[in-house]
């Protein structure tokens, strides 16, 4: 046991080489970081600046440039759990679907007879009312050519839509795998959207997860609050742009089929009742740009694609001198009156806007609207200085604690506890240099967890002493004793460490945040702190042993 | 000379008073039942919802100033205590800390958010140079998610630690290790209801960590006993467990010892936002270290361990008796 072939030494010393050159840029966090700042311009295609030329030559490109990503508690920064509600989604789906099916049947005319959608529907399905009850089969079917397979692992042969009789009328509802793969596709725009639109509002390293089925977490560090991430988020933004039937002064006024009623921003204006199917909606549009109007008041100047151009146009141009909406998010931003046919496919969005949203405004006009509206489930916010507080107060209380277990080992086992200190420092620089290559975040439970870790390092050799004083006791000579010590300790050192590693993982799966953050620190520590106990002194005291080749010794 | 937490070759009974210490714990572990029914944890928002401002001020303000600017506000239950960390001098953070911690008012967002916002501008016109350190608010669909997965964490936990053990051991080691961690599992809630210390996400990791550390401490006395009852085979039970505590105490000692300094270094100076933490962990180790020797070990006793497992065994008692399966 006490014998190391070659390349079991050299694998330990490679290992331990490597540990500190992964764990280096830790050391110098400001400067590597800003070298992977201008680097990650650079990629973006970003031209580089002498200052980014500059920040990227501080550290050499030959050396490892990984870092210990700080979790926002350190770092500041705003942190919100968000729920999309994807079942809106699917009365959109249905509603789309009316014109297909009327369409359809009114060529059956003859023998469906009359079509006629029932607006009373409960939400989550279409009805429709057949003037002769006797053809309904015919009507089913013919409303089931309009339904299309849906791609999924469980329902085989399942359609998108289910259709049934009752009555008189049909009943067009979404099948369950259909509503499961358009909650998944809901889930990723949404991702795809707020994304973007962090992206455009320019934070650095954003973390935007889905979780479980339908929530997002969004992270931003350097953000000052969550409030300010909300406001960029939190919007549907969805942008249409509907014809105007009338103005009433009431929302109880009747909207009529295929109407809805819908507030002004403005409220001197009242309610405006307008068509429920836009003329364009905003995903027809390809920029949107702060402006001023020719009053010089902020405004939105957008551009549509060719389709939205095409169809603005062609209604611009019938409906000279009537009214035509600017709806966002269920409420009418500015309703002018059309006073020439709008053919170039731009334009511009008047209302009472600050600058501050107007530039909003653009930035979400430019992402795109979110699929579903948003509920905040969580949010939190950390001001930088607390984040600056708890680094400040984790070093000191890491080094104090690390320097008193130092002083400790040392003066309960002399030379082996110095041996026990080194690998203890090496046990640090490994679990850096691990955290850094895997791109582990650190938080403030992270730094409780390396700081238990350093109690709890030195367990596996305080094991291995003891074990090596009592067969001393026992009169066995130095030699055999340390190599009795280690063997026998080492099945105690696994099961200890078994049992800890296992509470870690279940913290790992089952914590959120910060609590993950010290499950990573603490089950990295444990793999770490056995490999430096086992190998790391027992190679020192082996080289120690070699070279003195003591007749006695004292542990 | 070296430094000996304990003399080198002891040998106390520990199953002596054996009838003293299991009471002693009972009744440890029936007030914290008590005071967990009767006055209940002081949850934080992870588990209750509602939201959380830590302020700072450049100079002290005192809490009654805090409330006579919010008394006005009509926002429902609050409550305001200064952060009091002896700590925060020695690391130069003192920044005159204040929580304010406001109920849950519903469950719209809009009106939590708003919420803020009015409370943020009372105090911006009231509170010279306030600053926000942190801004915490959870809803109560998600609060309600994350005491489930709480529990659910430790409990699962404790079975696999109870199959593990398990499997390396008996049945009965395993019954002892879990008896003894349910002890410590209790006690620590028991401290945190009795001391109204705030009760949160990262307790349940304090908690958790217990878990193990505490394992650590038995498994490591169970390792001896195994090998004891190899090499000693018709002692019985009590001595060998008595022996197998006694030469692995010296051990249990100095293990505590550097975790517990480790931790009150972050105790003191780590902060006041880990305080509760790291209480729960020093809390945790000095009680899972009690509970490996006096409950643990003579829960072992009481349940007996079937002696004949390795008789084909001829190497038990030399230096491969610890590589078993």
């Amino acid at each position: 046991m006490l014998h190391f072939p070659l390349w079991k030494k050299t694998l330990i010393w490679l290992i331990c080489l490597a540990g500190l050159v992964f764990a280096m840029p830790n050391a110098f966090y400001t400067t590597v970081e800003r070298h992977n700042d201008a680097l990650a311009e650079l990629e973006k295609g970003t031209l580089e600046t002498a200052e980014m030329a500059a920040d990227r030559a501080a550290w050499p490109d030959y050396l490892p440039a990984g870092l210990v990503n700080l979790g926002l508690d350190l770092r500041g920064g705003a942190h919100v759990l968000v729920e999309v509600n994807v079942a809106d989604v699917y009365q959109d789906r249905l509603d789309a679907m009316w014109p297909a099916v009327r369409d359809i049947l009114r060529e059956q005319k003859d023998t469906v007879g009359t079509v006629r959608q029932n607006a009373e529907a409960a939400e989550g399905e279409l009805r429709v009312r057949i003037g002769n009850e006797a053809a309904m089969d015919a009507a089913i079917a013919a409303v089931n050519t309009l339904t299309r397979p849906v791609v999924s692992l469980t329902g085989a042969g399942a359609r998108d839509f289910d259709v049934a009789a009752d009555g008189d009328e049909i009943v067009v509802t979404l099948s369950d795998a259909e509503k499961i793969a358009t909650d998944d596709r809901t889930m990723l725009q949404s991702l795809e959207i707020i994304r973007r639109r962090v992206d455009e509002a320019g934070t650095r390293e954003p973390t935007i997860q889905r979780q479980g089925a339908d929530r997002i977490l969004v992270q931003v560090p350097g953000i000052g609050s969550a409030e300010e991430l909300l406001t960029l988020i939190g919007r549907t933004a969805k942008l249409t742009f509907n014809e105007v039937v009338r103005q009433v002064a009431s929302p109880d006024e009747a909207p009529g089929l295929g109407n809805e009623i819908i507030p002004s921003v403005d409220e001197g204006e009242g309610y405006y009742i307008i068509k429920r199917a836009p003329v364009v909606g905003g995903d027809q549009l390809t920029d949107a740009q702060t402006d001023f109007d020719q009053n010089g008041n902020p405004a939105v100047s957008f551009r549509f694609n060719p389709t939205g151009a095409r169809l603005f146009g062609a209604h611009t141009s019938t409906n000279v001198g009537e009214l035509f909406a600017i709806v966002l998010d269920n409420e009418v931003i500015s309703a002018p009156r059309i006073q020439t046919a709008i053919l170039g496919g731009s334009g511009i969005i008047t209302g009472r806007f600050t600058i501050e949203e107007s530039t909003q405004l653009a930035i979400l006009l430019r992402a795109g609207a979110l699929p579903a509206e948003i509920t905040v489930l969580e949010r939190r916010t950390v001001g930088p200085e607390l984040g600056a507080d708890s680094i400040a107060a984790g070093k000191i209380a890491a080094v104090v604690a690390f320097v008193g277990v130092l002083v400790f080992m040392v003066l309960s086992y002399g030379l082996f506890g110095v041996f026990a200190n080194v690998a203890l420092m090496f046990n640090i620089v490994l679990l850096f240099a691990l955290l850094s290559i895997i791109g582990a975040t650190l938080t403030l439970p992270g730094i409780a967890g390396i700081v238990l870790t350093l109690g709890m390092a030195v367990d596996a050799n305080v094991l291995i002493f003891e074990r090596i004083r009592e067969e001393l006791r026992r009169g066995k000579g130095p030699a055999r004793a340390i190599e009795i010590g280690y063997e026998k300790a080492t099945s105690a050192i696994v099961d200890a460490n078994v049992t800890t590693l296992i509470a870690a993982s279940i913290l790992f799966a089952m914590g959120s945040g910060p609590v993950r953050g010290f499950a990573v620190t603490l089950g990295l520590g444990i793999v770490t702190s056995v490999f430096t106990a086992i190998w790391v002194t027992r190679l020192l005291v082996v080289i120690w042993l070699r070279a003195r080749k003591p007749k006695t010794i004292e542990v | 000379m070296r430094l000996k937490l304990v003399p080198t070759v002891t040998n106390i009974d520990f199953f002596k008073n054996a009838k003293l210490t299991i009471g002693f714990s009972a009744v440890l572990a029936v007030l914290s039942l008590v005071a967990f029914f009767a006055m209940g944890l002081n949850y934080g928002i992870d588990f209750r919802g509602g939201s959380v401002i830590r302020t700072s001020t450049p100079a002290p303000v005192t809490v009654s100033q805090y409330r006579d600017v919010l008394g006005g506000l009509g926002i429902g239950d609050f409550s305001v205590t200064a952060v009091v960390d002896p700590g925060a001098d020695l690391t130069s953070t003192n920044r005159h800390a204040v929580m304010i911690r406001v109920e849950q008012e519903s469950d719209d967002p809009e009106t939590q958010n708003d919420l803020i916002a009015d409370i943020k501008s009372a105090l911006d016109s009231e509170i010279s140079d306030i600053t926000y350190l942190q801004t915490d608010s959870v809803g109560a669909k998600v609060s309600g998610e994350l005491v489930q997965a709480g529990v659910i964490a430790v409990v699962l936990a404790v079975f696999a630690v109870l199959f593990y053990i398990w499997l390396r051991f008996e049945w009965q080691f395993s019954l002892g290790a879990v008896i003894a961690l349910v002890h410590d599992v209790t006690l620590t809630i028991g401290v945190f209801s009795l001391m109204q210390i705030e009760f949160n996400l990262s307790i349940i990791a304090a908690i958790l960590t217990i878990v193990g550390y505490s394992l650590n401490d038995t498994v490591v006395v169970f390792d001896r006993v195994r090998e004891n009852l190899r090499r000693f085979k018709v002692k019985p039970l009590g001595e060998i467990l008595n022996q197998s505590i006694n030469e692995t105490l010296s051990r249990t000692m100095m293990t505590s010892v550097t975790t517990l300094l480790a931790l009150i270094a972050l105790y003191v100076l780590g902060g006041d936002v880990i305080r509760g933490f790291t209480f729960a962990m020093i809390w945790g180790v000095i009680v899972g270290t009690y509970s490996s020797v006096f409950i643990a070990s003579p829960v072992l006793l009481r349940l007996g361990v079937k002696r004949d497992w390795d008789k084909d065994d001829g190497a038990a008692g030399t230096q491969y008796a610890n590589i078993d399966a």
